[in-house]
This record gives structure tokens, C-alpha cells and sequence, in this order.
């Protein structure tokens, strides 16, 4: 089966200030796409769009699944629709077990009709499971008692988002930035584990995932099909994976000179960022 | 005369079967004292119990101590006519609340808690008693062999009078605040254990195998006697909703643990919100001893509760973890108090509340450490979590150090919810209500892993009931 997300003109205000200014973007299942870009040209907050934050207003355009759009939905409903978003800075959840919070989730993606109060998946299988993925993450199976993302280090706290990607089986994932604060062996470890969970997803079809990194040791492993270059608010150019390698070598000034209204919507961005 | 006691038909319709553990006790006498407090309707309790005559006297005495003392100007507004009031029910007389009377909500509670049919009709007051005679009469046997005393105060008054009369009244006394006098004056039931030196019992003793109307009254009164070395772990009340159409509930719990002795006490009290529940607990720890208060409140139009720990040798230990809950229109001024009286003391206060729907929660604690506890140490967290903006959570920590040399640590933290735990839990699947939940029970995870396997499920219940349609 060939899913869909499509992304139609979007654009998207962050407390009334416009961040995003007319972003399109296809991917289909099976797809790898990087999304690179300097710092602030708005990629986490396509992300943030994409998942559903209440705190990130779309002003215009669509977000569809299969031709449905989801804008009205909330997180929750995206997440089960096969949506899911490996976060930059995850949030901890105090006294919340990270095996009890991943099968109440795991449950409700796998049942998205699954009403409040019904039966968890069976305890049994979803240890097991746990475990498995656990182990092909290297992480200790202590990690499954401690708490959400309490008191983890930069590194567990990413390799927990990758856990929780590999025991939701999403349709699309986004990461965004999976790879910041991670060693080399940690993300070389990161990147095999995507690349594993990606073919195995949901019975053979492939995710379509959103890579967004400044980096391209994430790419490694998951060479993408499609590189897209955001600035100041729009994707200006898309092209393979050797605008990924040039990027990373040679960063921004060719893009930034090709597109000086972008390049000016960057400035004027930044501008406002430092005034607040 | 033997009384009877069956309900109206209507109510066993809608009742259904009764349990097996449905035993009726008959009893002597009926009374029912007249609404309103003087010294006439407190010897008539007095008489009703057949009591001796320093009980009757300290009954009286109590009386006018409560009569003489203010209104406490602190913690919330107490708006209660002392002479609205019955203060003593005998049981029998409660067969006039039929099950219709009880108020649907908590109806449905007991239906989602999945309270045994036997059980509701207590609860809600509907039944009178409530005796599961098998569970008490063979723990009671085991008990009995090392020496253990476990019976309500009532009967604790007439077979150990002079076991109770050493303690009775010693480490509360009726002086110590209007409430505490107040029960004085009108006690009935609560629970009397004695541990004999050095017996450790190691399963809790649960209130909940021996409630009936008298012990789970209105104003019960319970003592606690650990002896050197002796270990108890008893545990209070029920999580089930309790309903009464009376507002005021004013209990005392005096306890006394001896050298090397310990004792926990936990209670879970899920108060219906038109009661007022004003309640004085206080234990003595003696040399090397450890008291441990746990101690959760829900529910109630107002709470006033500060278990306190008295350090009065050196080496003596006080633990208290206190939880509340307050919900739209009710008021929990909870909180703890420790007072170090002797040399190298040490204490620790964790306090956990929530506030949703309007609801106001406040900490209340003292730390007091008295003039040669020297090398004392106490250390104290408060953390509030407010739900929404409407609700309330204030701090009010009182430290009062007459000694140089103590460590006295004091934290406290309020937090709301945030947008983006709400916005992580629910990009995994979860819904808003089912991400707030958990997001609650994992702030109040530290009280229920102190709690007994079957408090634990059924605390994380109620807290689940209490977030229902707290969102949307």
C-alpha cells in the first residue's frame, strides 16, 4: 500500500509570528527525505506542524494523508493515523514508567479505535517485543522501569525516541536532529537502527521519513531519495544526495545567494528572534 | 432487644443478594442523641457505653475545654453550626437512609471501583454494619497468641481500661486544639492496638476487615500502643467514597512508639464534598523508634490534617508523606509537622498536592527543633501540581529553631502542567485526558509505591475517576 503525506502551501505562525511561508512536500512510503537548512529557517517548526502542536498555528495550506486533511486533528489522532516525530528535546514525565507509558501508546496506535479505558495489549507479548527492540538498540533492559526521560542523558533520551519510533511502527516518522548530542559510534548506531526499523514497519512496507539534521553522518545509513533546503520560511531547493554532501561541506552561501528573497526572510527572522 | 435491621425492600431490590459476609449483630438499646452539643447529651453518650466514671469525667471536661476555645483562624473557613449537629448515632438508628438517598456520583464510584455489593451498603451508610467476622475472628487468633491487642476503643475501654487510661488522652490532649477537644467530648469507635515488646507483625492491620458504623464513625478515636521493639504497620480507611449526611467528621489518633519500636500508619480517605474533615494525628517516637505517617486526602468540602511526629529521645525518626487531591469547591489544608525534642532526631516531610477544577490545595507544616536537640536534622519537599488556572495551591511552612547546631532543609516546587508534556505524551497515541492522568499518577507515584498492593490499584483508580472530564 502507497501512503501519502502531502503537504500543500503551508504556513504556519508561532504566536502570531509568521515562521513558515508557503512549504510543499510530497513523501510517500518507502521515501527517505533530508531536510537541511541553517538554524531558525523554520525545519523543527514543519515538524512541530506536521504532529499537531497546538502552540504552532497554521495560517494557510493543507496537511493531507492519503488526500484527507488532517489539520483538525490533534497529536493524539495523528499519532494513530501513523504519524510520528522522534523530538529534538523530549520531555520527561516524572514517576511515569517508560514500559507503562510505551504500551498504553503502543496500544492505542495499534487500535486507533481503541476507546479510553479499554484493554491494554497483552503484558506478555508487549514485554517481549520490548525487549527484542531493546536489545537491537543495546540499551539496558533496566531503561524499560526507569522513568520517561527522567534524569536521561542527551544520548538515552535519543535513543529512547528511536525505541518509541521502533514500538509504534509509524507510517512517517520525523527526527528531528536525532543525531545532535550523540558520539560518532552512537550515531552510527542511531542510523542502522532507523534503517533496520524502517524496512521491517508494519509488515514489510517501508516508513517515509522526515531526516532533519545539520549533519550528515545521520544520512549514512539512510541515504535519502530527496534533499530539500529550507530557508527563511520555505524549501527552496530539492535535489539527492549529493546536495546533502555539498551542504555539509560547503554550507549555505551558494543557497543563500541563489534565493536572496528567502535570504532576506532569513535575516528578517533572525532580526526578530534577537529583539524578543 | 435484639433490634431489627433490615433495610426497606425497595432497597434490597436494588441492593440484590445478600453477601456472605452480610452479618448483622443485634443490639442492646436504642439511642439516638438529640441534634446539638451540651453537657447533657455527653452523658448520655457516657451512660449509652456504660462507661466508668473518669471517662464520663473526661468527657465533660473536654466539653467545656471545646466550648471555651476559639475558632482556629488559620486554614480554612469553617462555616458549621455546632448545634446542627446529631454527635451520637447508635447504629441502629441508621436504618431510616434508604439507597435512593444516596447520592447518584457516588453511586457510580462504587460501580467503577467495583465496591462488593455488602460493602456499598456500608459505605454509604445505608447499612448499618459491616462485619466480615470470618477475616477478623482468625486474625484475631493469630494475634492474640503473641500478646496483641487489636479491638475498637469502645470494647478497648472496658477490657484493657488500665492499658488505655496510661495513654488516653496523653499525647493529644483535649487542651491541644478546638477539634481535638471537640472528640473528647463525643468520641466513639476507632481502633485500639497494643503491640507487646517485641513482636513485629508483619502483614498491615487493616481498619477495612472491621469496619461497621461505630469504628468508622463520625468521631473516632484512635490509640496505638507500640512497645520496645515492636512493629506495626496499620492501615485506615477505605478509598471508597464515604458518604454521610452528616457534614463534620473530627477524628483523634494518638500514637506512642517505644525504644526501637516502629509503626506506620496509613490512610486513604476519599471524603463525599459536603463533609468537613478536621482531624488530629500525633505520635510520640522514643529512643531509636520510627513513626511513618502516609497519609493521602481526597475529596471533602474542607480538610484540616497535619500528622505530626514527636521526637522525644535521641535517635527517635519521623517520616511523613501526605498527599492531597482538591477538586472543585473543596479545600485541603493538609500538611505535616515534626518536632525535635532530643538530641540527634531526624525528620523528613514529602508533601504532594494536586489542585484541578477550581480546587485549592495548600501545604501546612512545622519543622520545630526545641532547645538541646542538638545534631537534628529535617528535611522537607512540597511539590504542588495545579491543573488549570482556575485552580490554587499555596505553601505555608512554619520553622521554629531554638538550637544552633541542626541541618533543617526546606524545597518546594509548583508546576502546571505543560503544553509540551501534554503535546509529547499525546504525538505517542495518548489522548488529552489519558496523557493529564498520566502525567498525575507518575507526580504521585512516590505515595502510592508506599501503599499496600490493593491501595495502590485502587488510589490509581480513583485518581483516574477524578481526572474524567477534567479535560476537553
Amino acid at each position: 500500500m502507497s501512503d501519502t503525506l502531502k503537504i500543500t502551501d503551508l504556513h504556519v505562525a508561532v504566536e502570531g509570528k509568521p515562521i513558515l511561508r508557503g512549504v510543499n512536500l510530497t513523501i510517500n512510503r518507502g521515501e527517505t527525505h533530508a531536510l537541511m537548512g541553517p538554524n531558525g529557517s523554520g525545519k523543527s517548526t514543519l515538524g512541530n506542524a506536521i504532529m499537531g502542536h497546538p502552540g504552532y498555528e497554521v495560517t494557510e495550506g493543507s496537511i493531507e494523508i492519503n488526500g484527507e486533511d488532517i489539520l483538525e486533528w490533534d497529536a493524539s489522532e495523528r499519532a494513530r493515523a501513523g504519524i510520528f516525530m522522534a523530538f529534538q528535546r523530549p520531555m520527561s514525565v516524572p514517576g511515569v514508567k517508560m514500559a507503562d507509558f510505551l504500551r498504553h501508546a503502543a496500544t492505542n496506535v495499534r487500535n486507533p479505535e481503541r476507546k479510553e479505558g479499554e484493554d491494554l495489549i497483552s503484558m506478555r507479548e508487549f514485554r517481549k517485543e520490548l525487549k527484542e527492540k531493546m536489545s537491537q538498540l543495546r540499551m539496558d533492559e533496566e531503561f524499560a522501569r526507569r522513568y520517561v526521560n527522567d534524569g536521561f542523558s542527551g544520548g538515552e533520551m535519543k535513543r529512547a525516541e528511536i525505541l518509541q519510533m521502533a514500538m509504534l511502527r509509524p507510517k512517517f516518522a520525523i527526527l528531528d536532529e536525532t543525531d545532535s548530542g550523540l558520539d560518532v559510534d552512537a550515531v552510527k548506531l542511531a542510523s542502522q537502527s532507523i534503517a533496520a526499523i524502517s524496512q521491517e514497519t508494519d509488515g514489510g512496507a517501508e516508513m517515509g521519513i522526515l531526516i532533519i539534521t545539520h549533519h550528515d553522518k545521520l544520512l549514512d545509513h539512510n541515504a535519502p531519495d530527496f534533499t530539500h533546503v529550507m530557508l527563511g520560511g520555505k524549501i527552496v531547493e530539492t535535489g539527492g544526495v549529493e546536495l546533502a554532501r555539498e551542504l555539509y561541506t560547503e554550507g549555505y552561501d551558494r543557497i543563500r545567494a541563489a534565493y536572496p528573497e528567502a535570504a532576506a526572510a532569513e535575516a528578517e527572522l533572525a532580526e526578530e528572534a534577537t529583539t524578543v | 432487644m435484639a433490634t431489627d435491621l433490615t433495610a426497606p425492600a425497595n432497597d434490597e431490590a436494588a441492593l440484590g443478594e445478600i453477601n456472605k459476609y452480610d452479618f448483622v449483630t443485634p443490639t442492646t438499646g436504642v439511642f439516638k442523641a438529640r441534634k446539638g452539643l451540651d453537657a447533657e447529651v455527653v452523658s448520655q453518650i457516657s451512660d449509652l457505653k456504660d462507661e466508668p466514671d473518669w471517662m464520663r469525667e473526661f468527657r465533660l471536661e473536654s466539653l467545656e475545654i471545646f466550648e471555651s476555645k476559639p475558632m482556629p483562624n488559620w486554614g480554612g473557613a469553617i462555616n458549621l453550626d455546632f448545634q446542627d449537629v446529631y454527635y451520637y448515632l447508635k447504629p441502629t438508628e441508621e436504618q431510616g437512609k434508604t439507597w435512593d438517598d444516596v447520592p447518584q456520583e457516588i453511586k457510580d464510584t462504587f460501580d467503577k471501583l467495583g465496591i462488593p455489593e455488602a460493602e456499598r451498603k456500608f459505605l454509604a451508610g445505608v447499612k448499618a454494619q459491616f462485619e466480615s467476622e470470618v477475616v477478623y475472628g482468625s486474625l484475631q487468633e493469630d494475634l492474640a497468641e503473641k500478646g496483641v491487642i487489636f479491638t475498637d476503643t469502645d470494647t478497648a475501654v472496658r477490657e484493657h481500661p488500665e492499658l488505655l487510661r496510661e495513654y488516653f488522652g496523653t499525647i493529644i490532649p483535649p487542651h491541644d486544639n478546638k477539634f481535638a477537644a471537640l472528640n473528647s467530648a463525643v468520641w466513639s469507635g476507632g481502633s485500639f492496638i497494643y503491640v507487646p515488646k517485641g513482636v513485629k507483625i508483619d502483614f498491615p492491620l487493616q481498619a477495612y476487615f472491621r469496619i461497621n458504623a461505630e469504628s468508622m464513625g463520625q468521631f473516632e478515636r484512635t490509640l496505638i500502643i507500640v512497645d520496645e521493639g515492636a512493629e506495626v504497620h496499620y492501615v485506615e480507611g477505605c478509598t471508597a467514597p464515604m458518604y454521610s449526611t452528616e457534614s463534620l467528621h473530627s477524628a483523634v489518633v494518638e500514637i506512642v512508639v517505644k525504644k526501637n519500636g516502629r509503626c506506620r500508619y496509613t490512610t486513604i480517605q476519599n471524603w463525599a464534598n459536603n463533609i468537613y474533615n478536621l482531624v488530629t494525628k500525633r505520635a510520640m517516637a522514643y529512643e531509636n523508634a520510627l513513626m511513618e505517617w502516609i497519609d493521602g486526602n481526597l475529596g471533602s468540602q474542607l480538610t484540616m490534617k497535619y500528622p505530626a511526629v514527636y521526637m522525644m529521645e535521641p535517635g527517635a525518626r519521623g517520616e511523613i508523606l501526605s498527599i492531597a487531591f482538591a477538586s472543585k469547591g473543596q479545600h485541603q489544608d493538609a500538611g505535616a509537622k515534626l518536632v525535635h525534642c532530643a538530641p540527634n532526631t531526624s525528620g523528613r516531610i514529602i508533601s504532594k498536592s494536586i489542585s484541578k477544577n477550581g480546587g485549592r490545595s495548600s501545604y501546612r507544616g512545622l519543622c520545630k527543633v526545641e532547645d538541646g536537640a542538638i545534631g537534628s536534622k529535617s528535611n522537607v519537599v512540597c511539590d504542588a501540581l495545579i491543573l488549570d488556572p482556575e485552580s490554587r495551591s499555596d505553601t505555608y511552612p512554619y520553622i521554629e529553631v531554638e538550637e544552633q547546631d541542626v541541618q533543617i532543609e526546606h524545597e518546594a516546587s509548583v508546576s502546571r502542567i505543560g503544553e509540551e508534556q501534554l503535546f509529547y505524551l499525546m504525538s505517542r497515541g495518548l489522548t488529552e485526558a489519558e496523557a493529564s492522568s498520566m502525567i498525575v499518577s507518575g507526580f504521585i507515584e512516590p505515595l502510592i509505591k508506599e501503599l499496600p498492593m490493593e491501595y495502590a490499584v485502587e488510589m490509581n483508580r480513583l485518581i483516574e475517576l477524578q481526572m474524567e472530564g477534567s479535560v476537553g
